[in-house]
């Protein structure tokens, strides 16, 4: 907490510094000065269980108490653009970088102070501040162990639209991060292999679900031979479970477009400006301790520096993908343009 | 019992305002789909995948409201005519279903069985939830019944089936179309027992329009359509309705019949729709709460306000559903005309819409009209007293059908203001329909999600939404015990209303 109590005087100061310099006298009023209330009101597209504990913790520790309203992160989305500038919520912590991307576009989000942006390594927030990026995410491969040894398992998602594995492979196309991947795959191979490759997995008769985690128990039931999921399913499955009815297993797909690292993230709204509290919030999820739950409850990729990934997984500097910006991927309309018209969505 | 009277000013004004509320949803969309203008209406039905998304959803809602009635005519006519064991455990069976969200019935079904997916597992999931909307209006619509034209076909040799439809079956068509309805209308906007079997329709896609690609106007536009089928099959059905003479009068009724040798068959025929939509689920489900590591992440306390949350939510819902349906349901029961089918007809739409649309066009309303009220209580039951509307007018449409107009004029003639008459007389005796069709519409909130999870009060929950938060993440441990609290609150107003003898009201 001891970049706050530089950061909140900081932003107070630099607050009163520019209302001053506008020198209009209706925006030095005492109220305009950003003040703490303890309170702030988070949306949060993700879920309770894991962030309840991490939310109390921030409470405890700040004062602050956090009102918060749990949904999946693509209604929260909606709900935002449907409130636009009158929304209550002072932060949004998303499940994926396209949502906060859309809240930016619309003009909803405030700027990120840049000493805090500048803690996560750039590849993995936003470029121009609107939000910050808080754990990682890799794309893998699910593949069924009692069917496939490892090394029968494609290493590329480019393999998949061979006839070998027609009607083997399943995803969620409507899925934010698949449409990352494609989004992805559009960036780094081009636009026109890119729809060749999603046309010939159209043609190859998938399995079309509505989530990874379905598309993973298809997996895990013997259903299904692969599945283009997120990392972490796995874990959480493991984790109910136990790891040894696991029969799905995960491939990891170094320097492969499939294998990209997206991230969750969290963004001040228009209701958080100048809100100290907000801030804190934010703050507080990038911070050591927050990054270090992550590790340990969500099984995800910590993104700030000098915290470990956890155990077992590969390390995040391998998967990263040296041709790709997260911000490139802001181009999510026209990966979807290009699902409808190959017939995935 | 309609007259051609005209309505009194006080009850149309009143019957306008609440259709007026009733058409928020609606006005919104029309509104944002115009406004998204002609060529993007085009370029979005010219996608290749809507002609299939239409097709899908017609036929699921089409063959489940043809099982329904298949299934659910016989299942009413055991209930009502036949000579059965335990009849209340019957009847009670019957309508469990009711308690039962569509998705919490799909996801106990993949927890045991990860491979159902498609048409084919959505049609079942969906048949056997939507049972009860036939079942119970046609069973009440059966014991109003008489079977005196039954006998004189029979007499006129006839065989039984044929006398049946003869005889009783024109008496109980507009309840069998009334659930027909509701049950056609149910799946075409359901969305969680479709989505979890991946079957791709208007609505599965209309979330993923809202989700993942933030496409607000493809996701509305979508959504009228499913609109301008489900105003279709509003239409059709009033036409239906309106070629059905009027219910006969109280008359002789046949002997409870005795079933002998095939009293078993007939006992697997009402058991087996609660067993495969409400037992067979829960059961799954509560096998898996029973996992060690699942019971550990249960709150007592967090369970507790969720329990609190839905039946206040629910009861508010339904007090103010009942309150829009009164004027409504009074102009349908006592006169006719166009002006009344148009306000009945604003009156059902509701029940076509997503319930995300529904959600978001009330955000939308409330943010801009009633700030101070935005994401408060009021706000989410005034969203379940829209939604459930339909099934309130439909109850007290035809419990205020079954009072005779005759006793409200000798009350006038005795002196009581119109006002007191329809308090003192005309309200007494529907009360019983009345509650029944509050009792359906509380019991129909308990489970609603989408809209739910938009408009609730931040910071709170209820049932379906922490059973939504935990089989999100697929602990299917974890909403185990949500998932039985539900059942379990779900199942008293479902139990109640299976002991209710109006038709129609369900």
């Amino acid at each position: 907490m001891r970049a706050l109590r530089i950061l909140v005087p900081a932003a107070l100061a630099s607050g009163l510094l520019l209302s001053g310099c506008a020198g209009d006298p209706t925006t030095t009023d005492a109220s305009d000065a950003p003040e703490s209330d303890g309170e702030v009101t988070l949306y949060a597209g993700r879920d309770e269980a894991l962030i309840a504990p991490l939310i109390a913790r921030f409470t405890d520790e700040t004062g602050i108490a956090v009102d918060v309203r749990y949904a999946g992160t693509s209604e929260l989305t909606a709900l935002v653009l449907e409130e636009g500038e009158r929304s209550p919520a002072d932060v949004f912590l998303s499940q994926d970088a396209g949502a906060l991307g859309a809240l930016a576009d619309a003009g909803l989000t405030t700027p990120i102070p840049a000493e805090l942006a500048e803690t996560i390594p750039d590849g993995f927030t936003s470029q121009d501040d609107s939000w910050i990026g808080v754990t990682g995410r890799a794309r893998v491969i699910a593949y069924d162990g009692d069917v496939l040894d490892a090394a029968q398992v494609p290493t590329s998602v480019l393999e998949l639209v061979e006839p070998e594995w027609a009607g083997r492979v399943g995803f969620p196309p409507g899925n934010a991060s698949f449409q990352s991947f494609v989004t992805a795959l559009r960036v780094l191979e081009g636009e026109q292999p890119a729809e060749d490759w999603a046309a010939g997995m159209a043609a190859n008769d998938p399995v079309l679900t509505e989530s990874n985690g379905a598309t993973l128990d298809l997996v895990n039931a013997g259903e299904l031979d692969l599945a283009l999921i997120n990392h972490y399913y796995w874990y959480q499955r493991a984790a109910e479970l136990g790891e040894d009815a696991m029969r799905a297993q995960l491939a990891f797909l170094p320097g492969d477009p499939g294998g990209i690292v997206n991230v969750t993230g969290a963004a001040i709204l228009t209701a958080g400006v100048d809100d100290p509290d907000a801030l804190a919030l934010v703050e507080y999820l990038v911070s050591p301790a927050a990054q270090q739950y992550f590790v340990e409850e969500t099984f995800e990729y910590p993104l700030l520096p000098g915290v470990d990934a956890p155990a077992g997984l590969p390390a995040l500097e391998t998967l990263v993908n040296p041709g790709l910006d997260l911000s490139d991927l802001d181009s999510v309309a026209e990966t979807q343009e290009m699902l409808v018209r190959v017939g995935l969505l | 019992m309609r007259s051609s009277r005209r309505p009194p000013r006080a009850l149309w004004v009143a019957g306008l305002v609440a259709c007026a509320l009733a058409s928020i949803p609606l006005v919104y969309l029309v509104a944002r789909v115009a406004g998204a203008g002609a060529e993007q209406i085009a370029v979005a039905l010219s996608r290749p995948r809507v002609p299939e998304l239409i097709g899908t959803s017609l036929l699921l809602s089409a063959s489940v409201t043809v099982a329904t009635v298949a299934i659910g005519v016989p299942s009413a006519f055991l209930l009502a005519r036949a000579a059965l064991p335990a009849r209340g455990l019957w009847a009670a069976l019957a309508a469990l279903p009711l308690a039962v969200p569509s998705y919490l019935a799909a996801y106990g079904w993949l927890a045991a069985v990860p491979g159902m997916q498609g048409f084919w597992a959505a049609w079942f999931v969906l048949t056997s939830v939507c049972l009860p909307y036939v079942t119970l209006p046609t069973a009440a619509a059966l014991r109003l019944s008489t079977t005196g034209f039954d006998d004189l076909a029979r007499t006129l040799g006839r065989g039984p089936v044929s006398a049946f439809f003869s005889g009783t079956w024109p008496q109980i068509a507009p309840a069998v179309s009334a659930g027909a309805l509701l049950a056609f209308l149910y799946t075409l906007s359901d969305f969680g027992g479709v989505a979890l079997f991946r079957l791709p329709v208007l609505t599965t896609a209309v979330h993923q329009a809202f989700g993942a690609s933030f496409d607000r106007d493809y996701a509305l536009i979508l959504s009228g359509v499913l609109v301008l089928i489900a105003l279709a099959v509003v239409l059709a059905e009033q036409l239906l309705r309106r070629r059905s003479p009027a219910r006969a009068p109280h008359g002789p009724r046949a002997a409870p019949l005795r079933l002998g040798a095939a009293l078993p068959a007939a006992l697997v025929l009402l058991a087996v729709p609660s067993l495969l939509s409400a037992v067979v689920p829960t059961a799954i489900l509560v096998g898996r709460a029973l996992d060690a590591a699942a019971l550990r992440s249960f709150d007592a306390s967090e369970f507790a306000e969720a329990l609190a949350g839905t039946l206040a939510f629910a009861a508010a819902g339904a007090v103010i559903a009942i309150v829009l349906a009164l004027p409504i349901g009074a102009l349908a029961a006592r006169y006719r005309g166009r002006r009344v089918r148009i306000v009945e007809t604003a009156a059902v739409i509701p029940l076509g819409l997503p319930g995300i649309v529904i959600g978001l066009s009330l955000v939308a309303f409330s943010l801009t009209v009633v700030p101070w009220w935005y994401q408060t209580a009021l706000v989410l039951a005034f969203a379940y007293g829209v939604m459930f509307l339909p099934k309130a007018v439909g109850g007290v449409r035809s419990s205020i059908g079954l009072v005779p107009p005759a006793l409200e004029d000798v009350s006038r003639t005795l002196g009581r203001t119109g006002l007191q008459t329809w308090w003192q007389v005309t309200a007494r005796l529907a009360r019983p329909g009345i509650l029944a069709a509050a009792l359906l519409v509380a019991v129909t909130a308990m489970k609603e999600l989408p809209a739910t999870l938009l408009l609730r009060p931040t910071g709170t929950d209820t049932l379906a939404t922490e059973l939504w938060s935990r089989t999100d993440v697929a602990a299917y441990g974890a909403a185990a015990p949500y998932a039985l609290a539900l059942l379990v609150v779900a199942t008293i107003p479902a139990f109640l209303l299976s002991r209710h003898r109006d038709p129609e009201d369900v």
